[in-house]
């Protein structure tokens, strides 16, 4: 059971209920939302790394004046 | 500037853990509205998202400019016509057991009749090489009074969880 907490700022009333339908339906649009955006950051992130290697071979740099550039 | 701040309500997660954490029927009687979390994520990874919404409006009315490093890699990022505005990051399952990411949420002028901005700083702890901490500038483009303000994340918010909204005068 997926459940919502819900408090009532003016009753301080506070409830425990399931998710609604739209709720839920809502749930599954942003899970799957923020796995295509977590896909193209990867993606971003993963060329952004080749190009940068690219960049030092071309340099010719070793790996150790590679891994002090990176830090 | 404001100097009085006052508890209006908070929640601790129980043992079954909860999808969102909603406050609603927010009174309209202060002048800046501001939350603590304290989450952790059921999701299975490091990290989770941690998401804010207003009224309950899941339209592409929110934008923001981002600020973070992730494990030591700064970046930024501005993104509009987005339906929630992204808060950062909770601590996930394959974190250091028991602890925590805290997020500050800052709404000034939430009942005005203006569109409504938000300052959210959020910092993981997880004790390791793994780390997070992200600085949010928030904007919901419409220009209703807040009166519901909902927090989810990636999976649930797990036991112990918490959230505590306080409403903050300027007099």
């Amino acid at each position: 059971m997926t459940t919502a907490i819900e408090i009532n700022c003016t009753t301080g009333e506070l409830t425990e209920r399931e998710l609604t339908a739209a709720e839920s339906a809502q749930r599954e649009a942003d899970a799957k939302a923020a796995a295509d955006q977590k896909t193209a950051d990867d993606k971003a992130a993963a060329d952004k790394a080749a190009k940068r290697l690219a960049v030092y071979a071309k340099l010719g740099l070793t790996a150790d004046e590679i891994a002090a550039l990176a830090d | 500037m404001a100097n009085t701040y006052t508890l209006i309500a908070s929640s601790t997660v129980g043992l079954l853990g909860a999808a969102s954490i909603d406050f609603t029927s927010i009174p309209s009687t202060y002048t800046d509205l501001l939350l603590k979390v304290s989450a952790r994520d059921s999701t299975a990874a490091s990290r989770g998202a941690f998401s804010i919404r207003f009224n309950g409006s899941s339209a592409f009315n929110y934008s923001m400019k981002e600020l973070r490093d992730v494990d030591g890699t700064a970046s930024s990022t501005g993104v509009t016509g987005q339906s929630e505005i992204d808060g950062g990051r909770t601590v996930g399952t394959t974190a250091t057991a028991s602890t925590f990411g805290n997020v500050e949420i800052y709404v000034p002028n939430y009942a005005g009749s203006t569109a409504k901005s938000a300052s959210i700083d959020n910092v993981l702890e997880n004790n390791s090489t793994t780390y997070y901490s992200n600085l949010t500038a928030g904007l919901w483009s419409l220009t209703n009074a807040i009166t519901q303000v909902t927090l989810t994340c990636t999976g649930s918010f797990v036991q112990y969880s918490t959230a505590y909204l306080y409403g903050i005068k300027n007099s």
